[in-house]
């Protein structure tokens, strides 16, 4: 909106009789976070977006190659309005070095999830094992009954191969949430 | 040189070069309290409430400018600082509060008096520490002050367990360089955008019927002087909201007093006919926008302020300046003068500022005057003259509040200390005992409602016990004022659970506390004891004014409304009210 003022005449703007109500459109969000591991740091990240009526619907954390320093990825569902917000008060918190909305940003992002599926009968172990293959996916503990599969990639890769293995029947399974960063070679807000 | 926990505490807090704590001792905080002792060497207000405490440390702090402290033990004691610290986020008042904790391996096993006051406060204060080192205990401190102080002020809690109080250390305390490294992740932005700045120049060039929104990030920052300074300059119109007071003088023929829910019709006007907003340390709150799409809806808006989370928050904003608002109006004055900038349409804004006078002289605030009833204006009125507009004044919240912002009228910074954003009933007197303490050369009047006084009533004896010379007036309407006339307006005058007319006799509360009690019943007494009051410089007064009862606050534009549906004082709209577009 900004670089609109200099075409701006105020001569010619007619007077509105409403102001416009910004709205954003409602949408998953991916939002990824530099952080200081101190005391409470999670909690003070998961109060804020609790406070704004928002759910997290993914969120993985671990240290980055700098001593005290965690790397999160979050997904949040919300207004665009909303969740700019949340980025500018999640910037305001002191343990927080860099905080970016990376949704429209280009960027890769992988999720880790471990699925125990029932393999009883032969077949069955032929079938995942087959699936398992063409997902590049890895067993990585057997039993009589299950195998454990390990499969690494994004959200939809993960989904397909859920909903392929579900017919079997599926005992348990973890998903990591998603790590995301953004791509080299586009420029980057510094933020 | 190896000392206890507590003194380190003592030791930074005199590092920060506080004088006073505002507290009350218990069993997590004794440490502390006998290194305080110990030492001598910072006074202590021992308050009758934690609560108490709390606003007595904001009240000082939002009238000297300094970082306030209050001090409490464990579990109830950290409780009962909540309401305090709520407020002061909200207000965005520099205040440590400091807790005692349970010792750190009794934590989490639901210990005598523990509460987990870090969780509790964690959306309500600016940051909040647990000590679990004594080695961090210096820097922790050091940071608290920091972070309270800079950038958009606010509240800062420590919980320090009791066991790192007894142990022995004999870690430094930090220099302030060694605690800005400890922040990496905390830089308040200060300078302000120079393109964003020659924007807003050249939108104040061009705007014919510009108005400044003027809000407490202006008295924070203490630019007074720019303001009026650019306000000249650029001959625009200044309304303040209820926490900007003081941040313009309101006897200045360009101010245009307060604007929003309870403000001037003529504020209200200009803000609605504007065609430039120039909102300065404020921050859009809905009792001063009413409904978003209705306020100011042909403007276009400048938002100068230290928080970027507040930009564009509640509106959308065309030129949004970060930073501190003396440092970028000095820069923006600046700028004016190097271009030797000129307005563009001096007859249009010669036009608007006669319009502005216009509507000044059509609904100027006033009341229904009697000489039979004390009206609770009236007293206001009397308050300011006998104090010849120079006292400070606290308030509770409600409708003396309301009273209290338009009828005395402000002329620096600090000088109106209310609770704006959490809207604290019971804030008035102790906020006036800590704002006395910070500023004892000034007169301290303590506008307060029979409902507010009542909830927190029990800081008399303190200001008796301190000989802290406050002047309690209290407007007795013997009910919860603001609510029954929310009744009357909007519920068919169901008067619901508003009636306070079994109250104790002020008079002689006042004299069991060991305070003065004064009390008028008629107009003819208001002036009489308030001059009385003002003799009194050794302990507190308390004056009991009984106010016609179901006087109301006017102008109002009713929650969710916009400007358009105002009601005067007569309780009729404004005769302009369905054509606000005069202008333009």
């Amino acid at each position: 909106m900004a670089d609109t003022i200099g075409r701006m005449n105020l001569n010619t703007v007619k007077a509105p009789s409403f102001r416009e109500v910004r709205k954003g459109e409602v949408r998953k969000h991916l939002i990824n976070l530099t952080v200081r591991n101190e005391l409470g740091v999670l909690a003070r990240i998961a109060t804020l977006i609790a406070g704004k009526g928002y759910n997290i619907e993914g969120l993985s954390v671990g240290e980055t190659h700098e001593k005290g320093i965690s790397r999160m990825t979050l997904e949040v569902i919300g207004d665009d309005v909303v969740i700019e917000q949340v980025v500018k008060q999640l910037r305001k918190l002191i343990d927080t070095l860099k905080v970016k909305d990376i949704t429209d940003t280009a960027h890769v992002e992988r999720e880790l999830a471990l699925i125990k599926v029932y393999t009883a009968t032969p077949r069955a172990r032929d079938e995942v094992l087959r699936l398992v293959e063409i997902f590049r996916a890895r067993i990585v503990d057997v039993s009589p009954e299950t195998y454990t599969v390990e499969i690494t990639g994004t959200e939809d890769k993960i989904n397909a191969f859920v909903e392929l293995v579900r017919p079997f029947g599926i005992k348990e399974m973890a998903r990591t949430g998603k790590v995301a960063m953004t791509r080299e070679g586009i420029s980057q807000e510094e933020e | 040189m190896p000392r206890k926990g507590a003194d380190i505490v003592i030791e930074a807090l005199k590092e920060e070069g506080v004088e006073v704590i505002f507290g009350i001792p218990g069993g997590a905080i004794m440490e502390v309290y006998d290194a305080l002792y110990r030492d001598g060497g910072i006074k202590h207000i021992l308050a009758r409430h934690e609560q108490g405490a709390g606003h007595m440390a904001e009240g000082y702090a939002k009238a000297t400018g300094k970082v306030g402290v209050a001090m409490s033990t464990s579990g109830p004691g950290a409780t009962n600082l909540v309401t305090a610290i709520a407020d002061a986020y909200m207000d965005s008042v520099p205040v440590v509060f400091i807790t005692g904790q349970v010792p750190t391996h009794l934590i989490g096993n639901d210990a005598f008096q523990e509460v987990d006051i870090v969780g509790i406060t964690r959306p309500i204060t600016k940051h909040n520490f647990l000590v679990k080192r004594i080695e961090d205990l210096p820097l922790i401190i050091r940071q608290a002050f920091y972070i309270a102080k800079t950038g958009r002020p606010g509240p800062v809690l420590i919980d320090i367990p009791k066991d790192i109080t007894q142990k022995l250390s004999d870690v430094k305390i930090p220099s302030l360089e060694e605690v800005k490294e400890s922040l990496p992740g905390y830089k308040p932005h200060l300078e302000g955008n120079i393109q964003q700045i020659r924007k807003a120049i050249k939108l104040m060039v061009e705007a014919k019927r510009p108005v400044l929104y003027v809000g407490g990030g202006a008295v924070q920052a203490e630019a007074q002087k720019e303001l009026v300074e650019l306000a000249e300059l650029m001959k625009i119109p200044v309304t303040t909201t209820n926490m900007g007071k003081g941040a313009f003088p309101e006897s200045h023929p360009l101010a245009l007093h307060m604007l929003g829910m309870h403000g001037t019709y003529y504020a209200n006007m200009a803000v609605y006919n504007c065609d430039l907003l120039i909102a300065v340390g404020a921050r859009f709150d809905d009792r001063v926008t009413g409904k978003v799409e209705e306020f100011a809806p042909q403007a276009r808006i400048i938002h100068i302020d230290i928080d970027p989370a507040s930009i564009s928050k509640n509106i959308t904003v065309d030129v949004p300046i970060v930073g501190d608002v003396r440092i970028i109006l000095r820069k923006l004055l600046e700028e004016l003068k190097r271009e030797g900038a000129k307005i563009l349409y001096p007859e249009e804004r010669q036009k608007w500022i006669e319009q502005i006078e216009k509507w000044k002289e059509k609904y100027p605030l006033t009341y229904s005057k009697s000489n039979k009833v004390i009206k609770p204006q009236y007293v206001i009125e009397q308050i300011y003259l006998a104090t010849k507009g120079e006292a400070i004044i606290t308030t509770g919240v409600g409708q003396h509040q309301m009273w209290a912002a338009m009828f005395y009228k402000y002329s620096f910074p600090r000088q109106f200390i209310n609770s704006g954003g959490l809207g604290t009933m019971g804030f008035g007197l102790p906020a006036g005992i800590g704002a006395k303490i910070g500023r004892p050369e000034r007169e301290v009047f303590v506008i307060d409602g029979d409902g507010s006084f009542m909830m927190t009533m029990q800081e008399i004896v303190t200001a008796v016990q301190y000989k802290v010379p406050v002047k309690v007036a209290i407007i007795n309407n013997a009910y919860l004022g603001m609510v029954r006339q929310w009744q009357e307006l909007f519920y068919e005058r169901r008067y619901s659970e508003v009636d306070l007319s079994v109250q104790p006799d002020f008079v002689k509360l006042a004299e069991a506390c060991g305070a003065v009690g004064f009390r008028a019943e008629k107009p003819s007494d208001v002036r009489e004891i308030i001059e009385e009051a003002l003799r009194i410089q050794d302990r507190p007064v308390i004056m009991d004014f009984h106010v016609d009862k179901e006087e109301n606050v006017f102008p109002m534009v009713p929650a969710g409304k916009s400007y358009k549906d105002m009601i005067l004082h007569d309780g009729k709209k404004p005769v302009e009210a369905e054509t606000m577009y005069l202008v333009g």
